[in-house]
């Protein structure tokens, strides 16, 4: 095997974007992501069956389109790597069959990683997308991942053998908060995008919703968890008075406020972990990165702090292959292990197993 | 040689031949360790039939019915596998190599096949009689019932012999395989038989929060 550049296929299906990524060492050479998105739509979130399903459908075509687009053959590849967790069990499953199919069928290597720690590696390749070289990645850095699956603040103080999970969220992911306060305003799934729509033309300070987990007491306790459920509801509540007052909603200003109270909590504890473990530098990853008001936030008082912010292209943000291939690729060349077959799928893989 | 993989019910690989029948065979019944397993049975069956996938001329797969989280590990791993072989991927319903292996020990006349589909419902197909190669001819299409269905007098199938199977065998399924591609019959269609909607109900709105 190559050590050095390894040729390595990711497999992600922990939700419900099947991701195959394919790279060379920090090289992205394909990044293919069918999502199935648009079936949840109706349903207001992700059915884990429906994902389920829509992965099974997706593999064969999506490993074809990869394979494809980086202009490989199977035969070449070093490794596979997928994710075994954290992610919805079903869902997880069908990537994990397939992948050990896969390897076995090639003769190859398996590395069996998981997927928030896959999330930070997807900053390895980020300058191979916009074509410009970014500086490598140091360490230690913060990272923050928010999605509608998770919502996580790690110390990596090395992405293949040393990350340690600062805090979570511990009711809503971040992103599920989006989608469900869309609901209560009437706006379609996913929620994330018409929120930050709708916002544009609101005032984020006109409504002064709570930032959970934020009071001294709750410090003590959960300083770098984070909780969405109080936010929901008092937003909720808001439209209800308003509602039953005979009022109007005003939904932008809604919109912007809960976005903004989202963002104050996320970025407040981010950059209290910064400043507590003396670490300069941020890494934002998960799909939620896609939030203007977010990446604008972050920017501002990253600067001012003197803290380095990293934020990875979106479409490797979302959930994807290729930063699953970049953790397997970096597995390798730090000379792991691989995998054996007997790992199953880990809904809930704690974050300081980097790899299974 | 064919490599075989059902995880309709529990995991079942296998590495079967026409002539030479069932080369090799991995089971394990339990329903909640199909992504654990199913990597270690192929390894194990191809180096038991000392076979190396680029030799094997098809991968079968087992396309139910069985319960959907476990049935689609052997799928993705069936498509997969051929995928990364190079070779075809060969869809055999699974309640037809239970049939078949009914049949093969002797057996004859009409039946049906039933296995466990969870939430107190089960799986059935019925078939008429196995044929002159050994082929179980299936005269209903699988289908789910509560068992109750099955039990009344004016079922379409009531009286037939029946088969409560709690595991596929992957050998027999591979088998069948064998005499329908041999036999130029036709293979089943490249799609899992979950015969159940995905469980999802549309809420009826954002619940209020405020009394
Ligand atoms: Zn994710």
């Amino acid at each position: 095997m190559n050590h050095s550049d390894p040729l390595v296929l990711g497999i992600e299906t922990s939700c419900d974007e099947t991701g195959i990524g394919i790279v060379r060492g920090t090289v992205l050479l394909s990044n293919t992501i069918a999502s199935s998105m648009d079936e949840h739509a109706r349903y207001g979130g992700v059915v884990p069956e429906i994902a389920a399903r829509a992965h099974l459908d997706e593999l064969v075509p999506a490993i074809n389109a990869a394979v494809a687009e980086a202009g490989i053959r199977l035969a070449d590849l070093d490794a596979i790597a997928v994710t075994c967790g954290p992610g919805l069990s079903g869902a997880l499953m069908v990537g994990v069959g397939a992948a050990k199919a896969l390897a076995v069928a090639l003769d190859k290597p398996i590395y069996a990683v998981n997927h928030l720690v896959g999330h930070v590696g997807a900053d390895l390749l980020g300058s191979d997308i916009d074509g410009s070289d970014t500086e490598p990645l140091e360490y230690p850095t913060i990272a923050l991942l928010v999605s509608g699956g998770h919502t996580s603040l790690l110390l990596v103080r090395d992405l293949v053998s040393d990350v340690e999970l600062l805090g979570e969220t511990i009711d809503d992911a971040a992103g599920e908060a989006f989608d469900k306060v869309a609901r209560l305003l009437s706006l379609p799934y996913p929620g994330g995008p018409q929120i930050d729509r709708v916002a544009a033309e609101g005032n984020p300070k006109a409504i002064r919703f709570p930032r959970g987990l934020s009071q001294p007491k709750d410090i003590a306790a959960h300083r770098y968890d984070f909780s969405f459920s109080g936010l929901k509801t008092s937003v909720a509540r808001f439209v209800e008075q308003r509602q039953d007052a005979g009022e109007p909603v005003p939904t932008a200003d809604v919109a912007a406020s809960f976005r903004e109270a989202v963002v104050d909590i996320l970025l407040i504890k981010a950059l209290a972990a910064c400043a507590d473990y003396g670490v300069p530098r941020l890494l934002l990853g998960g799909g939620v990165i896609a939030n203007q008001r977010l990446r604008q936030i972050a920017t501002e008082r990253t600067d001012a702090a003197g803290i380095a912010l990293r934020i990875p292209p979106l479409s490797l943000c979302t959930d994807n292959g290729a930063m699953i291939a970049a953790l397997g690729a970096q597995l390798i060349m730090a000379g792991h292990e691989p995998s054996t077959l007997e790992f199953g799928a880990d809904s809930t893989l704690p974050v300081d197993q980097v790899q299974v | 040689m064919l490599l075989a993989i059902d995880t309709s019910a529990g995991t079942s690989v296998a590495v079967v031949d026409l002539t030479r029948g069932v080369i090799a065979e991995r089971g394990e019944a339990d329903t909640m360790r199909h992504a654990e397993i199913v990597g270690p049975f192929i390894v194990e069956c191809l180096r038991e039939a000392d076979i190396a996938p680029a030799a094997l001329s098809g991968v079968v797969g087992g396309m139910g019915p069985g319960p959907f989280t476990g049935l689609r590990v052997g799928i993705a791993s069936a498509r997969v596998f051929a995928l990364g072989a190079g070779k075809p991927l060969v869809p055999v319903i699974s309640h037809d190599a239970i049939a078949y292996g009914h049949y093969r020990r002797g057996h004859s006349g009409p039946l049906v096949v039933v296995t466990d589909a969870r939430r107190r419902e089960i799986y059935w197909s019925a078939y008429s009689h196995a044929d002159a190669v050994g082929l179980p001819v299936r005269v209903s299409r699988p289908g789910l019932a509560k068992p109750a269905e099955l039990d009344d007098p004016n079922w379409l199938h009531a009286g037939w012999d029946r088969l409560d199977a709690a595991t596929v065998s992957a050998g027999e399924l591979g088998m069948v395989a064998e005499l329908t591609h041999s036999h130029h019959r036709s293979f089943a269609l490249n799609e899992p038989l979950y015969l159940r909607s995905p469980d999802v109900t549309l809420s009826a709105g954002p619940k209020r929060v405020s009394r």
